[in-house]
């Protein structure tokens, strides 16, 4: 017991500190993902030819390569000293592109969670009965005021479900980072275990720790989609 | 005269190669009710969703209050302010209270402030019987009263014109009567009405004028009485006799 204690008082500072960059991490990961996310889905529903061009591509090309690929294009390909003159030569000041470690994490994380997103809200416009639409223009509401305050309204409330899972994807795959030394929760692990080759109590008290935080946020999305349940707005997004 | 609320003139529609309507003339006044009955598919939504450019018409023209709907830089969104339309399958926003669903015409189309649009749902809700409904959400609702939302909803926007389509055909048989009951009550308030129903009783006991519409033609018209007990055409009365048949003479 008390060696336990000596271990947890040993360990806790630098997991501590790892932990709260991958919560941060997670949480700002989602919000680009968000920001990126629901425009793209607008886009690709409501929008004009090339609107829809652009947003299809640009969901089929994160969603058909590794997330790992993003993360070393992001970090180490925009540093690369033949973008960097072109950049200068643009007007742009020196290193523009090279990114410190946790904003390319951030920025890997967020653009690969933000077409994930994008696919979630696009799953959830498209599942809204074609019957409000129109009905909203008989009424006499122009396409946008129709978007916006018959479609997104509904669109959000279907989209909780599926976007709780995405937070909880985000939080495990935060762990990829520690790739390019970003001391997140797993980062600090492997350094601990590579100082006390104690991985057999570190990776199943590390994995309980991610497991805990999965838990609370399925609880925590399950009690705001309540919050939000309307009866008779249910449709199963993850099948359409 | 009377004025005509509704002039439709050499109306034609297609979809793709299928010629949905062929070459429509119409008048409807002020305060007349005509019902539109026809076998499926013979355009009788496409005509009324032409009205209000829910589908743009390929040739012809059409006016609503005086107003060319097809007129090119015509403002739809006001057009359609004037033009109520009710659905066959209610489309309520399922994400809003009753009161919510007649509120958001006034107060996003013509701008009324929070506290007269609430008024106003209030008393179309009344209207249609339901005021002590204003706070349930459709999902809450029974088919009858999801359509006298819809009614509510329509009535709101204090339209020239209403447009039902088909309104009952989605209804349980129970349900169908209190749904008919505040189109007549409409009726008797002088509100330029288009229905097209199966309901032959409504169209006996309201209609001023019945017109039968086939294969994007309008066959055949006249009053009820003329219709129902002296049509010109075989095509007319076959119809009349299969309806009468499924849906009983009431409807
Ligand atoms: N948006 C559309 N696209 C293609 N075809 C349509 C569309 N709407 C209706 N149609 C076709 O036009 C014909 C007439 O339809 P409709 O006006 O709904 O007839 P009705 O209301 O008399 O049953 C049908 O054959 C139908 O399949
Ligand atoms: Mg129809």
């Amino acid at each position: 017991m008390a060696e336990l204690a000596k271990f947890w008082e040993m360990i806790w500072p630098e997991l501590g500190r790892g932990l709260v960059v991958t919560l941060r991490l997670s949480a700002g990961s989602l919000l680009i993902g968000l920001l990126i996310g629901f425009p793209i889905a607008l886009m690709r529903v409501y929008g004009t030819r090339w609107m829809k061009a652009l947003a299809t591509g640009y969901v089929d090309a994160v969603r058909g390569t590794p997330l790992l690929v993003q993360l070393f294009f992001i970090y180490y390909g925009l540093a690369d000293p033949t973008i960097n003159q072109l950049l200068v030569n643009l007007g742009l000041p020196e290193g523009f592109l090279v990114l410190e470690k946790i904003t390319a994490a951030y920025l890997a994380l967020g653009c690969n969670s933000g077409a994930y997103q994008a696919e979630y809200f696009r799953g959830a416009l498209q599942a809204i009965d074609a019957g409000q639409m129109i009905a909203a223009r008989a009424l006499g509401l122009n396409r946008l005021q129709a978007i916006r305050y018959i479609i997104i309204p509904q669109a959000l409330r279907l989209v909780i479900a599926p976007w709780s899972n995405e937070v909880a994807y985000m939080v495990k795959y935060t762990s990829v980072v520690y790739i390019i030394a970003v001391q997140d929760l797993f980062g600090e692990t492997r350094r601990i275990m590579s100082a006390h080759y104690n991985q057999m109590t570190m990776l199943p008290f590390v994995g309980m720790i991610y497991l805990v935080i999965v838990l609370l946020i399925t609880w925590g999305m399950g009690r705001v989609e309540k919050q939000f349940h309307i009866p008779g707005l249910q449709i199963d997004v993850e099948r359409v | 005269m009377t004025k005509p609320i509704i002039r439709i003139k050499g109306l034609h529609k297609s979809y793709g190669e299928l010629e949905v309507i062929k070459g429509i003339d119409l008048e409807v006044v002020k305060g007349e009710v005509l019902v539109i009955i026809g076998p499926s598919g013979t355009g009788k939504s496409t005509l009324l969703r032409c009205i209000n450019l829910l589908s743009s018409p390929d040739k012809g023209q059409i006016w609503v209050d005086g107003d060319e709907v097809t007129a090119p830089h015509t403002d739809i969104n006001k057009i359609r302010a004037k033009v109520g339309m009710v659905f066959q399958d209610f489309n309520l926003f399922t994400h809003m209270t009753a009161l919510d669903n007649v509120m958001i015409g006034p107060s996003k189309v013509k701008g009324m402030s929070k506290e007269e649009a609430r008024e106003l749902a209030l008393f179309e809700l009344e209207r249609v019987g339901l005021v002590e409904k204003a706070d349930a959400y459709p999902g809450q609702l029974s088919g009858g009263q999801k359509q006298r939302v819809a009614i509510a909803r329509a009535l709101a926007m204090s339209p020239k014109v209403m447009l039902f389509d088909e309104p009952t055909s989605a209804l349980d048989p129970e349900l169908i009567g209190e749904v008919l009951e505040v189109m007549k009550k409409l009726a008797r308030e002088h509100m330029t009405m288009l229905v097209v129903t199966h309901e032959m009783g409504f169209a006996k006991e309201v209609s001023n004028r019945i017109l039968f519409m086939e294969d994007g033609n309008i066959i055949e018209e006249g009053t009820p009485q003329q219709l129902f007990y002296n049509p010109r055409e075989q095509r007319t009365k076959e119809f009349l006799g299969k309806i009468t048949e499924l849906y009983g003479e009431e409807g």
